[in-house]
């Protein structure tokens, strides 16, 4: 059937309810995104060692600043949290908990995880 | 890329209101999506007020109500009215479903109704499944043997191997569990998406099927299969109860196992 003008197309992103499953997911990818970049800042604070105690100096007042360590923290979690889902992940390619009930168990104990460790680094570090 | 706003011309703008009758005791408010593609004009959001009282239990009621006693235009797909023909999927309060077997007190408050998820609207609720279908053909959703069938009879299965169909036999290919994935709506040009993909399943694990290595073969790409991230969102909506999402990982073990 020809018509005169191009078909809509139906709403997605603008009507589909957040769920456990697509939050947890986004979430995946957005903490591996925030990890990548995260990590340059970290080798940033690392080579600066190399620079001198001058440059190292400068380095640890920028990441140890109250701005600093709040980016670091969210790093931290970021990481913890792309940890826990990632062996989550490695679960379901195993071939176990793909059934609804354990998915949303599985989903709560790993955000409690990566709260857990993240705490847990911040209170030993 | 995936485009996360709808194109100009899919923008949906406020619509009509149409009045609940005087003396209606129990009102509901419907918000349905229209589109009517003879006017040209974007699609739209049409509330209808409803008295509960006065209409049956489940949406597909409410849908024929306001088809039959306010405004004949409104156009959906129906048939069987019991979730089995798969014709009523659409987006029902955030989720996809079948309108037939969703009870309208399910939901609290408004209610808003739209087409399936990132399809193209052909008009008002219905979306065009040709795409959806193709991918199906694709997947050559029949028998494939090699060897002759038995001259006195059908070929034979062991309950233990047709006990390996349940859960996959009994999809309908109403499309809400395709149309709730978001790798399916950014990639849907080359990903299958989880029905077709639980439906691959379904003939890979026949016991009677003989063309298992060529399935699987077709799926050996990086997209048709291995866009599926196990968000899940296939699994939470299957109006039917199914797991696409396993079927899918159950496939991906498969493509491992074989090397």
């Amino acid at each position: 059937m020809k018509t005169a003008n191009k078909r809509p197309l139906s709403p997605h992103l603008q009507v589909y309810k957040p769920q456990l499953t697509s939050v947890l997911s986004i979430l995946h990818r957005a903490t591996g995104a925030a990890l990548a970049v995260g990590t340059l800042l970290v080798t940033y604070w690392l080579t600066s060692i190399a620079g001198g105690e001058e440059s190292f100096n400068s380095a640890n007042a920028i990441l140890g600043s109250w701005f600093g360590r709040l980016v670091l923290f969210f790093w931290s979690w970021a990481l913890f949290y792309h940890l826990s889902n990632g062996i989550r992940h490695l679960m379901w390619d195993s071939g176990f908990g793909l059934d609804l009930p354990t998915v949303y168990k599985s989903g709560k104990i790993m955000v409690g995880a990566s709260l857990a460790l993240t705490i847990l680094l911040w209170l030993v570090a | 890329m995936a485009e996360f706003t709808l194109p100009a011309n899919s923008v949906v703008k406020s619509g009509k209101t149409w009045p609940a009758p005087t003396g209606a005791t129990r009102v509901k408010n419907f918000r349905i999506y229209r589109y009517d593609p003879s006017t040209g004009e974007n699609p739209r959001w049409d509330t209808y007020q409803i008295d509960l009282d006065q209409c049956g239990p489940m949406v597909l009621d409410a849908l024929l109500k306001i088809k039959n006693e306010i405004d004949p235009s409104l156009t959906f797909r129906r048939s069987c009215r019991e979730g089995i023909c798969g014709s009523c999927s659409m987006n029902i309060g955030g989720t996809n479903t079948l309108a037939c077997i969703k009870a309208i007190d399910a939901f609290e408050g408004d209610l808003q109704i739209s087409p399936l998820p990132h399809m193209e609207v052909v008009k008002d609720l219905v979306p065009d499944l040709t795409h959806f279908y193709a991918q199906y053909a694709s997947i050559k959703p029949w028998m494939q043997t090699q060897t002759p069938a038995p001259p006195d009879r059908e070929r034979l299965q062991s309950p233990e191997d047709r006990k390996k169909l349940d859960g996959l036999y009994e999809c309908i290919l109403c499309a809400s569990c395709s149309t709730s994935c978001p790798s399916y709506w950014w990639n849907s040009d080359r990903y299958l998406g989880p029905a077709v993909l639980l439906q691959a399943n379904r003939w890979v694990v026949d016991s009677r099927d003989e063309a298992t290595g060529e399935r699987l073969d077709n799926l050996e790409d990086p997209f048709r299969l291995y866009r599926c991230h196990t968000i899940m969102n296939c699994t939470n909506t299957c109006p039917k109860g199914l797991n696409p999402a396993k079927a899918i990982a159950e496939l991906k073990q498969k493509m491992i196992e074989r090397r």
